[in-house]
C-alpha cells in the first residue's frame, strides 16, 4: 500500500541544536498514526515541519508518492494538509459558521457576491451544521452560537470540523486532549474514531500514553531527533514505549 | 457553570442540576443571593450578546436626564439638530477609528490625516487653480496614502500602532504646517473658487429640523461600514484578527496585508470626513480638530467597542459619538462650564470601558 504522507530524511539545526536528524516518517490511508516522544525529542519540530511551520535544511516530503514544498502552513493547507493546533486557532469573538469558513467564505451567487462580495450565510451554516452532525457534534444547536460560549471539547470538534472539511488528505491533531477533562477527552478520542472511519488518515501527537495507545494503529516513537522504530501498540506495553522514549530499553528490532 | 452553555450542552444537561436534582428546599438559606446573582448574569449576557445596548441606554437616558435638567430648550428641534450637525466630524472620525480599534489597534493621527486631506483639497483648488473635483481626489489619495502609511509602518516594522501613530500625527501635522505655511484658506475664497467644497454643508430643513448634507452621509458612512463589517468577508476578517492575530494567520487570512487595507480604508473614510469638515467649517485652518484624534477613540470606546480588540459594532460608534454631543450640548444649555462637560465626559469613558470590562468577563 502506498503511503499518503512520507517524510523522509528531513533534518533541521537551530543553530549548533540538531532537531531532526535525518528523520523519517510513514503515514498511510486510513490509521491513525500516534507520535510519542520525550520533550526535546524533535517532536514537535518534525510536526512543524510537516504542517509547514517551519522549512527544513534537507530531506523531502511525499503526499501522495508526488513531492512537494510549502513554506507555510496555508500552502500546506492548500494541498490538503489540515492542522488541529494545540490553541485550536479559532476566533472565540466569532460564530461557529463564521470561524469554520474563515479564509474560505462562500460568497452568494451573481452580482451580490461577484461584484459586492456579500457572503452566503445560509449556505455557510447548513454546511457547518452538516459537518458537524457527520462528526456526531449535533449538541452544537445553534450553529451562529459565538465560540467562546462553547465548551472546551466542543471547540475541539469545531476545529476538527474545520480541519476535515476542505477536500482534507491528512489531519494532524497536536495535543489534542491537553487542556481537556476525563469527559471531553473521551468525547475528542471519539472524534478522532470518526475522522478515520471516514478514511482521512490522522497524524495524533499526544503525551498521553492511554489515549495514544486507545486510538493509535501504530505508533511512531522519535527519540534524538529521528525515528527510533514503529510499535503496534496492541503488542506493545505502555511500559515498553516509555522505555523505548526514554533510552532505557533498546527497541524490537523488525 | 454559565447559563449559555448549560443552554447548548448536552454533556452539562446530563451533570446534576443544582436544584431540580439536589432539591429545592435545602438550598432555601442560599435562594435570595442566587436569585439575585443569576438576574445580574442575566444582564451580563444579555449584554455580552448586544453590545450596542450599553451606548443606546446610555443615549436614552441622558437625552432624558437633559430634558428634565436644561428644559424644553434642550429638545427643540433647533438644538437636537445642531448636535447632529456638531457630532458629524466626529462621528466620520470615529467610523474610521472604529475600524482600527476592532484590529487592536489605535490610531492617534486619524485627525491630523483628516486635516491634510483637506489642506491638499483646499490648496490645490482655491490656490493652485486646480478643478475641484480633482483637487478632492488628491485628497482622497492622500487620505488612502497616510492611513497605508500607518498599516505598513505597524506590519513591516512590527511597531505598535499606538507608538506608529503617535508618529504619524506629529508628522502629518508638519506637513499640515509645512504646506499651508501656517495660513488658513478662507471660507469666502473658497466660496469663490470652489463652491463644491462646501456642498456638505448646505443645510435642509425637515419641518423645523436643520440637517446638514454632511450628517446624512455621516449616516451612510456608517450603513456602508456595518454591510462591509457583517457582510463580506472582509468584515469577518477585521473581527478575527482583533480578536486573535495568530488564530486569523492560522487560518489562512493574509493578516499583514489585510491590516494595510483596513488602515486604508479608514484613510479613505477619514478624507471623506475632510471635505465635510471644509463644508462644516466653511474655511481650512491648519489647527482646526486638534483634539479630534482623542475625540473619535471616545466616541468608539462609549460605543461600547473593545480597546482590546474584535469585539464592538461600527453603529455602537455613531451612538457614542452622539451621546457625546449630547452631553456636550445639554451641559452647556443647562449654564455648566465647560470645564465640567470636559469632567462628565471623562467619567463616562470610565465608566463605559469599566462596564465594556465587566461584560468580557462572561467568557472567562
Amino acid at each position: 500500500m502506498q503511503p499518503v504522507l512520507v517524510a523522509n530524511k528531513l533534518s533541521k539545526k537551530y543553530g549548533k541544536v540538531v532537531a531532526l536528524d535525518s528523520a523519517d516518517l510513514e503515514l498511510y490511508p486510513g490509521e491513525v498514526l500516534g507520535v510519542i516522544g520525550d520533550n526535546g525529542a524533535g517532536k514537535s519540530t518534525l510536526i512543524k515541519v510537516l504542517c509547514g511551520a517551519v522549512i527544513p535544511d534537507s530531506g523531502e516530503i511525499l503526499l501522495d508518492g508526488n513531492k512537494v514544498t510549502f513554506t507555510s502552513p496555508i500552502e500546506a493547507r492548500k494541498l490538503g494538509i489540515e492542522t488541529v493546533y494545540q490553541n485550536l486557532a479559532l476566533s472565540p469573538a466569532l460564530s461557529i459558521t463564521d470561524n469554520m469558513f474563515l479564509g474560505r467564505e462562500i460568497r452568494q451567487k451573481g452580482f451580490m457576491g461577484s461584484f459586492l462580495k456579500f457572503l452566503d450565510k445560509k449556505a455557510m451554516a447548513d454546511e457547518a451544521r452538516k459537518r458537524l452532525s457527520d462528526l456526531g457534534l449535533l449538541t452544537i444547536q445553534n450553529i451562529n452560537q459565538l465560540v467562546e460560549t462553547l465548551s472546551g471539547g466542543q471547540r475541539q470538534g469545531v476545529a476538527v470540523a474545520r480541519a476535515t472539511s476542505f477536500g482534507t488528505k491528512v489531519v494532524i491533531m497536536d495535543e489534542p486532549t491537553a487542556a481537556l477533562g476525563v469527559k471531553e477527552s473521551r468525547r475528542v478520542l471519539e472524534l478522532i474514531g470518526e475522522v478515520r472511519s471516514r478514511g482521512i488518515p490522522i497524524i495524533l501527537i499526544s503525551h498521553n500514553m492511554p489515549h495514544v495507545f486507545e486510538v493509535a494503529d501504530r505508533i511512531h516513537i522519535h527519540r534524538l531527533g529521528t525515528r527510533l522504530c514503529v510499535i503496534d501498540p496492541k503488542k506493545h506495553e505502555m511500559s515498553d514505549a516509555v522505555a523505548y522514549m526514554t533510552g532505557a530499553k533498546q527497541p524490537p528490532q523488525d | 457553570m454559565n447559563k449559555v452553555s448549560d443552554d447548548i450542552s448536552k454533556d452539562l444537561k446530563d451533570q446534576p442540576k443544582f436544584t431540580t436534582d439536589i432539591g429545592e428546599k435545602d438550598q432555601d438559606h442560599h435562594s435570595f443571593d442566587l436569585g439575585e446573582q443569576t438576574t445580574l448574569k442575566k444582564i451580563q449576557h444579555f449584554l455580552h450578546g448586544n453590545p450596542t445596548i450599553v451606548p443606546v441606554i446610555i443615549l436614552i437616558l441622558s437625552v432624558i436626564a437633559f430634558g428634565f435638567i436644561a428644559g424644553g430648550k434642550f429638545f427643540s428641534a433647533f438644538n437636537l439638530s445642531l448636535i447632529v450637525q456638531q457630532v458629524t466630524i466626529v462621528g466620520i472620525l470615529a467610523a474610521a477609528q472604529t475600524l482600527i480599534i476592532l484590529t487592536a489597534g489605535i490610531d492617534l493621527s486619524v485627525a491630523a490625516m483628516m486635516v491634510l486631506a483637506s489642506v491638499f483639497m483646499g490648496k490645490l483648488s482655491v490656490e493652485m487653480g486646480v478643478p475641484t473635483l480633482p483637487a478632492i481626489a488628491v485628497g482622497f489619495i492622500s487620505g488612502i496614502a497616510t492611513g497605508a502609511f500607518n498599516g505598513l509602518l505597524v506590519t513591516r516594522l512590527r511597531l505598535p500602532p499606538f507608538i506608529v501613530t503617535l508618529g504619524t500625527w506629529n508628522i502629518f501635522f508638519a506637513l499640515v504646517i509645512f504646506f499651508t505655511g501656517s495660513q488658513s484658506i478662507r471660507s469666502s475664497d473658497i466660496e469663490i473658487n470652489a463652491p463644491l467644497l462646501h456642498f456638505w454643508g448646505e443645510r435642509i430643513n425637515l419641518g423645523g429640523f436643520v440637517f446638514t448634507y454632511g450628517a446624512f452621509l455621516m449616516i451612510g458612512i456608517f450603513v456602508f461600514l456595518w454591510f462591509l463589517l457583517n457582510k463580506t468577508a472582509w468584515g469577518r476578517h477585521v473581527y478575527a484578527i482583533g480578536d486573535d492575530k495568530e488564530a486569523a494567520e492560522l487560518s489562512g487570512i493574509r493578516t499583514d496585508r489585510m491590516l494595510v487595507s483596513i488602515y486604508a480604508v479608514a484613510g479613505l473614510v477619514v478624507a471623506i470626513g475632510a471635505w465635510v469638515s471644509i463644508g462644516r467649517v466653511g474655511s481650512v485652518s491648519p489647527t482646526s480638530f486638534y483634539e479630534g484624534n482623542l475625540d473619535s477613540i471616545t466616541a468608539v470606546v462609549i460605543g461600547g467597542t473593545s480597546l482590546f480588540g474584535g469585539r464592538g459594532t461600527i453603529i455602537g460608534s455613531l451612538f457614542g459619538a452622539l451621546i457625546v454631543g449630547v452631553f456636550s450640548s445639554g451641559l452647556s444649555i443647562a449654564g455648566l462650564d465647560v470645564l465640567w462637560q470636559r469632567f462628565a465626559l471623562g467619567c463616562l469613558i470610565i465608566v463605559a470601558v469599566g462596564i465594556d470590562q465587566w461584560i468580557r468577563k462572561v467568557s472567562a
